[in-house]
């Protein structure tokens, strides 16, 4: 809602003193939000002033262009000579003359030039060259008594003016209108407040153009009053045409002019039809499925059976509370106006626009809902401005189609308001304050009965009442005063588990990412992920921002990848990334979530309802490693990421859940598939890590030998009891290293494993430090270089015992993935 | 150096000058000694002179082995004399050998000496970025004062996004204007559009009083510009208790803003409107940076506030009764207050971040500047 400062002042007596910023910081401190304070015309300076042209010679140049060459009276005894180019202008005209050293909107500065063989002293001005208007057809001429020559053209033109700029939020429809934020600035300077609204005008009546409402819930109130002889060639007034402009409106013509200026001053859209172009009485109705009408843009719609119309016998003529039609629209040759003002449900005028993607001044305020008595007497003060400024009369009989009821009384305790803000305020305080924003109230018993104003929809519940009182008596009234909370359990084990990993994460010296969750089939196929693969099957978004990406992710890596390959494109080729976060997993046949009433609390049955349609959305933790994993430098070679810090990445986060991480090989897209490892804890799958598959390396334009993890960190599980301290022996320990060979496709978990149980519990660590493939070996052979670490708990052991405990755990490898003692 | 061997001469001996024990060779024999291990430049010198001088055939070990042949009554004397000076000569091969060895400990250290100020950059730099330290950070907050941390779905029940917080169907919100909907179209489920269904949650699970600061990811349909991000994140809190007030959520306020920007900041309150809160208000932050001096003061202009004096940081209020009586709390006995903020905006003006850009694209450029806490 743009304000006219000039004109609020007009309904508010406003001291002088008081400046538009001040006016704007209190509408702020009482909840309007003012963006701006527009100061217009102040970029107009120096002499701007009413010139009558006294004379002009008509010159035709070699150039083909017709100028004249005026003498122009600017109250100076002398004339002033100006070449002018319009020609819509005759001698004795008023017009509005730049002398040299006026500066016009866009810094355009007026010197005196040569120009057309003459010294033109000023410019003769037209309507967009002052910033008033569109109009560069010609000059703008005023009308004759509007001023004398050398009178201050910006004060009769009304150039400059502050303008508000307030954003109207969705409880506050009132405050787009003059009526309803002068009422405002009343109460914030404490000023008397004058209603222009003077008289209700709620008779029922039936004696002006006929009109039928078949639907009264969607129009429950439609005031229609006839003007004719309206003079077709009348036109606005300046004041009013300026007072449309700073409103943001463009002047049109007389009969909507009014129209506008009206619903600016009381909220109240109204719509005018040429009566000429009415076939039969006007009938409202919900539209019929089908049904088209051309509304005032030129678009021809198709309507929907929520919509409402206004109709007569030639079909729709207007979309209710949106925009009317094209075939009763005033034009100049309208001289009888039939002048109509209704109140339409909100909510249907608000699906009507939505649906139509057609936001109107008039849409705006029915959404928000208008004051619901003002109809008769809008429809009244359309009519009567219509005719004193365009002449014709009102015809004899109106209409008024349903009348809103008072509002019903809410009864709220007296303290009420004092109890929400937290600090008292006394009884008196609060009525005063209610009323101020226009409701009616009385007092018994502790109890304040209060009748909401018809402008205020949004008045309904004990604490929109608060609201009123608190925010007029200021928010900054409201002491601070810490709560005291009961003892918090802290945060829950799987938010510290999340933390933890997060550090070790970076510790490691991953950086993190936080992608956005939305993926495509592309990302699945770059990934190799196959066809029937579960992960294919995501959630899809209705309205995705990017049809390429209509999918949300069902795991971590299209958005590690895509971020790397992002930074590889940057020159950052050696990364090492990390995300967090959650995966998105619909459930096969999940129901649709169903719509709950909001009266009361839904069972439990209808919450688990709600959580029955939605996917699953485990956590999961994912890094991604390209390029060096350890730096070149001065210390010699850097070493390549590969898919052992891949892995190590999955037992850095293993480690920080204190849970065993059992690998195996597998083969899973988009890893490479003899480089993958499968990754359980307790049988459980949790995730993958390993080398990525070349071709997907490839795809995404990532340096050789990516390699990636990604956990779930939901069935990871966690350490749930204390660490069992081991006992920690002080005798020497008996070292002890074996080399075994086996086949190439024995893991070596698999011996280690074996050494462990052969070995018993005399073993105190293994270790792999030596993998050897070569000469030495027969093909298809490795061989595996452990060290066996014994020791007791209670005594050192005797070489005796180092050797049969060894040679049980080579015997037990033997047996389970046969192993032969290298060498023996 | 010892030099107490004087007092020791026997000035009656009867032992011929030849005597390898005649007091005056046993004192040269100890003079050479002491004059070797003195002249020893290194380690390895002083073992030679070990071994001629203190070694199993040195002239005092040598001389040492004739002490049987005397007669008895010298004996004594001969075996003071010549211990003495055995002693004098290994106490001065002690103090040569610790002091050869400190010089040539000091000479291998200096030897080692590197440029510490080599750069060792082996290990790559870590990072978190600051989305989640912001939300650690202020989960901390809140924890200390006895609140819990909740996080709900982000793909949720439209019921919980929006109904029960007294959002009605036709909110022009619940518009694919503004929110991401799930397919098929009409079953009820969206991406969140902030972390009030967390919210909503807890009070249909538990009963008051309730603390709680609720951190996470959030959706609306604008696309990503310097300004917008369609993903974005928020962290929200709530509290239902008995006799809540206004007051309550300032005094939060105002505790939460010196915690998150220095102590003495202040926050303002200004009316707004909000369909889960009534009262309602939007939230200001006194700037941190000029704390007010730069409103109408061209000469110190401020970046951070655009020489307000205020930031805009969330919205907050009374929690609506509407919404308490959805989620089953008990309107007559329990109130409550909810505030929220975005911690995009926040991280913006607290870092002076200037593209919205720059907390998506995961350059590690960016987020490796704000190290492990932000």
């Amino acid at each position: 809602m743009l304000v006219p400062v000039s004109w609020l002042r007009e309904i508010v007596a406003l001291p002088d003193s008081v400046t538009s910023r001040e006016i704007a910081e209190r509408l702020v401190r009482a909840g309007l939000e003012v963006e701006t304070v527009d100061e217009v015309g102040a970029d107009v300076s120096g002499p701007l002033v009413v010139g009558r042209v006294l004379s002009y010679e008509t010159e035709t140049h070699s150039n083909g262009k017709t100028i004249r060459w005026c003498q122009v009276d600017v109250g100076e005894g002398q004339p002033r000579g100006i070449v002018c180019g319009a020609h819509n202008f005759a001698v004795g005209d008023l017009v509005v003359v730049a002398l040299p050293g006026t500066v016009l909107p866009g810094g355009f500065k007026i010197t005196a030039r040569r120009t057309y063989g003459h010294i033109s002293d000023g410019m003769i001005c037209s309507e967009r060259e002052l910033g008033i208007g569109d109009d560069h057809a010609g000059i703008l001429v005023l009308a004759p008594g509007e001023g004398t020559p050398g009178e201050d053209a910006p004060q009769i033109l009304k150039l400059r003016d502050d303008v508000l700029d307030i954003a109207v939020t969705p409880d506050r429809g009132y405050t787009m209108s003059m009526r309803g934020v002068a009422r405002e600035v009343a109460t914030a300077f404490d000023l008397p407040f004058v209603d222009p609204v003077t008289d209700t005008l709620r008779e029922p009546a039936d004696s002006g153009y006929p009109v039928r409402v078949e639907d009264p819930v969607g129009c429950p109130s439609f005031a229609a009053v006839t003007v004719v002889g309206v003079d077709p060639s009348a036109v606005s007034p300046r004041w009013l045409k300026r007072r449309l402009q700073l409103a943001g409106m463009r002047p049109i013509s007389l009969g909507v002019d009014v129209t506008n200026y009206v619903m600016l001053e009381l909220g109240q859209p109204i719509h005018g039809y040429d009566r000429a172009l009415l076939r039969g009485p006007i009938v409202v109705r919900r539209a019929e499925p089908g049904e088209k009408l051309q509304t005032l843009d030129g678009v021809t719609r198709v309507l929907d059976p929520d919509d409402i119309v206004i109709t007569d016998d030639s079909g729709p003529i207007g979309l209710a509370g949106v925009m009317g039609g094209a075939t009763t629209e005033l034009s100049d040759r309208t001289t009888d106006i039939v002048v109509e003002a209704a109140y339409w449900d909100p909510m249907t005028i608000a699906r009507t626009s939505r649906r139509h993607k057609l936001s109107t001044e008039a849409s705006k305020r029915f959404e928000r809902g208008v004051d619901s008595q003002l109809q008769g007497f809008a429809a009244r003060r359309v009519a009567e401005l219509l005719v004193e400024l365009g002449g014709g009369r009102i015809e004899e009989g109106s209409t008024l189609v349903g009348v809103m009821p008072d509002r019903e009384p809410v009864r709220i305790p007296a303290n009420h308001a004092g109890r929400v803000a937290g600090y008292d305020i006394p009884v008196e305080r609060s009525v005063r304050r209610l009323e101020d924003v226009g409701c009616r109230v009385s007092v018994a018993d502790g109890t304040l009965t209060v009748v909401p104003p018809s402008w205020r929809p949004d008045l309904r519940d004990p604490n929109d009442f608060a609201e009123e009182v608190i925010r007029l008596e200021g928010y900054e009234a409201v002491p601070s005063v810490l709560p005291v909370a009961p003892p918090g359990r802290g945060l829950t084990p799987d938010q510290r588990l999340r933390r933890l990993v997060g550090r070790v994460l970076a510790g490691a010296g991953y950086t993190e990412v936080l992608a956005y969750p939305f993926v495509g089939p592309a990302d699945f196929d770059r990934m190799r992920v196959p066809a029937d693969d579960p992960r294919r099957r995501a959630a899809r978004i209705a309205n995705p921002l990017s049809e390429e990406e209509p999918l949300l992710r069902t795991t971590l890596l299209p958005g590690l990848l895509a971020t790397a390959r992002r930074n590889v494109g940057r020159g950052m080729t050696d990364l090492a990334l990390f995300e967090m976060g959650a995966v998105f997993l619909p459930k096969d046949g999940a129901p649709a979530a169903p719509r709950l009433p909001v009266d009361h609390r839904p069972s439990d049955d209808e919450v688990a309802a709600l959580d029955a349609a939605l996917p699953d959305q485990p956590r999961r933790v994912a890094v991604l490693l390209c390029g060096e994993r350890q730096a070149s430098g001065w210390w010699g070679q850097g070493r390549q990421a590969s898919w052992a810090d891949a892995v190590a990445a999955a037992r850095l986060v293993a480690d920080a859940a204190g849970v065993a991480l059992e690998l195996r090989a597998a083969d899973y897209a988009p890893w490479h598939p003899g480089r993958c490892a499968a990754c359980y804890v307790d049988g459980r799958l949790v995730g993958h890590a390993g080398e990525l598959h070349p071709k997907v390396v490839e795809a995404y334009g990532l340096p050789a030998r990516a390699s990636a993890m990604e956990l779930d960190l939901s069935l990871l599980g966690m350490r749930t009891s204390p660490v069992r301290a081991p006992r920690v022996s002080p005798y020497p320990p008996a070292k002890e290293d074996v080399a075994l060979i086996v086949k190439s496709d024995v893991s070596a978990a698999d011996v280690e494993a074996a050494l462990r149980e052969g070995a018993g519990e005399l073993l105190e660590s293994v270790r792999l430090f030596d993998v050897y493939t070569g000469a030495q070996l027969e093909p298809g052979t490795k061989s595996l270089a452990f060290a066996l670490r014994f020791r007791a708990p209670d005594r050192t052991l005797t070489d005796a015992e180092v050797g049969a405990a060894k040679r049980a755990a080579v015997e037990e490898a033997a047996r389970r993935t046969g192993a032969v003692q290298r060498g023996a | 150096m010892p030099t107490n061997h004087d007092s020791s001469a026997l000035t009656d001996s009867k032992l011929s000058e030849d005597s390898p024990l005649h007091p005056d060779r046993v004192n040269r024999m100890r003079d050479e000694a002491i004059a070797a291990i003195t002249a020893a430049k290194d380690l390895e010198e002083l073992r030679a002179a070990r071994l001629a001088h203190a070694g199993d055939r040195s002239p005092l070990a040598l001389a040492n082995r004739q002490i049987g042949q005397l007669p008895p009554e010298e004996r004594k004397d001969a075996g003071m004399r010549l211990g003495a000076a055995r002693r004098a000569v290994s106490e001065a091969l002690a103090a040569r050998q610790s002091q050869l060895a400190a010089e040539h400990e000091a000479r291998i250290l200096r030897e080692e000496t590197v440029d510490v100020t080599l750069p060792w950059d082996i290990e790559p730099r870590g990072a978190r970025h600051p989305l989640t330290t912001i939300q650690e950070r202020i989960s901390d907050v809140f924890v200390a004062m006895g609140w819990e941390v909740v996080e709900g779905p982000e793909v949720e029940a439209e019921w919980l996004n929006f109904d029960a917080l007294n959002i009605p169907p036709d909110h022009p919100a619940r518009t694919t204007m503004d929110t991401f909907f799930l397919e098929p179209e009409h079953a009820g489920v969206v991406l969140r559009t902030h972390t009030s269904p967390g919210q909503a949650r807890t009070m249909l699970s538990r009963k008051p009083p309730i603390y709680i600061v609720c951190p996470g990811r959030t959706y609306r349909t604008d696309e990503l510009d310097a300004t917008h991000t369609p993903v974005f994140h928020q962290v929200e809190g709530l509290v239902v208790d008995e006799g809540i007030t206004m007051a309550h959520l300032k005094g939060t306020l105002d505790h939460f803003a010196q915690e998150m920007f220095g102590s003495g900041i202040k926050t303002r309150l200004r009316p707004s409107y909000f369909p889960f809160t009534e009262p309602s208000a939007e939230l200001d932050l006194q700037c941190f940076v000029c704390r007010g001096a730069s409103v109408g003061n061209p000469d110190r202009p401020c970046r951070t506030c655009s020489s307000e004096g205020w930031i805009e940081w969330g919205g907050c209020g009374v929690v609506n009764p509407r919404v308490l009586i959805a989620c089953g709390v008990d309107t007559e006995k329990y109130s409550g207050f909810a505030f929220g903020m975005g911690l995009e905006r926040t991280l913006m003006f607290r870092h002076g971040i200037e593209d919205m850009r720059d907390m998506v694209e995961g350059d590690v450029r960016f987020t490796q500047a704000f190290g492990w806490e932000a």
